[in-house]
């Protein structure tokens, strides 16, 4: 049967139509879930899309968290519901301490608007089982705010557990510590990523099509689940 | 009015680029005695009834500050009909 993936959108989100096509383009059938809609309409796994949720006052993804949706979505994630957050979904996943440390302010202040090199480190993910780990790939990153941060014992943690899922390589765009692109929690199901895997989908509209393995990972894991 | 005031600013230890772009731009202005600036937040909590430090930490643990990268500070702040009568005793 075909996955059905849901993707929320909230007042602000910009990339939910994107995400949804790139479902559609790895082999699953999106979802719209509304921000605040608490029901999660029986769905295999859910993608927080980039944007500004909630014009991000505050802090980015600080407001978001508590919307009807994400009680759920925290809830799911606690066991085991695939669970991707994209840039701002990556904030928000941060916000509701489902991943740890936080996303704070570029260093060199500037939006980053560029396509990025990464390296893939962890596989043992639901949404990153399709790549070999240390693949690097070319996917669009654009945000203000992706410096990632988190104190020492923290960082240790990510490294020594292998939950470091993506670094940028070459060079670091925004000042991340240790040059984090994508996190994932102890489980495995909960990624957060700074850079778009869904705009890298198609040769038309992407710089690669290396984004579109996120999508076709987790319709695999959900696959080998059945 | 029943006033809390919120202060809500990065832990020391992070990287404050709005703080350092401004002390960054200090010798401009021919000052050159300052040794760092850091930028924050003031939020200013106004509650119906009586001023509630409780009920306002609770807001600012929760929402108003991200533990992983911000401190805060609250007080209640004295309206301003409470400060003119104090100051015209």
């Amino acid at each position: 049967m075909t996955p059905r993936i849901g993707v929320v959108t909230f007042p602000g989100s910009l990339d939910d139509q994107d995400a949804a096509r790139a479902i559609r383009l790895g082999g699953a059938q999106p979802v719209a879930l509304w921000h605040a809609d608490s029901d999660l309409y029986g769905v295999d796994a859910v993608i927080l899309p980039g944007g500004f949720s909630y014009g991000d006052y505050l802090r980015c993804g600080a407001i978001a968290r508590f919307s009807a949706v994400m009680e759920s979505v925290a809830k799911a994630a606690g066991s085991g519901l695939p669970v991707l957050g994209i840039c701002n979904g990556f904030q928000i996943l941060c916000e509701a301490h489902l991943l740890p440390g936080a996303l704070t302010r570029n260093q060199h202040l500037h939006f980053r608007s560029r396509d990025q090199w990464l390296r893939v480190e962890s596989t043992a993910t639901a949404w990153t089982g399709g790549f070999r780990p240390g693949q690097e790939i070319l996917i669009p990153l654009k945000s203000g705010e992706g410096c990632y941060v988190a104190d020492q014992h923290t960082l240790d943690e990510l490294e020594g557990s292998g939950r470091i899922v993506a670094r940028y390589a070459a060079s670091n765009p925004n000042g991340s510590q240790r040059g984090i692109a994508a996190i994932r929690n102890e489980a495995g199901n909960v990624v957060g990523i700074m850079p778009h895997p869904e705009h890298a989908v198609e040769a038309l509209t992407g710089p690669s099509v290396d984004g579109l393995g996120f999508f076709t990972s987790v319709v695999a894991h959900l696959g080998a689940l059945v | 009015m029943a006033r809390v005031v919120v202060d809500v600013m990065l832990k020391p230890e992070i990287l404050d680029p709005q703080g350092q772009a401004v002390a960054n731009a200090l010798p401009r202005l021919g000052v050159d005695d300052v040794r760092s600036v850091r930028i924050g937040k003031r939020i200013e909590i106004d509650f119906a009834g009586e001023a509630d430090l409780d009920r306002a930490q609770e807001i600012a643990d929760r929402l108003l500050a991200n533990p992983v990268i911000e401190d805060f500070s609250l007080r209640i702040e004295p309206d301003e009909a409470d400060r003119d009568k104090e100051e015209s005793k």
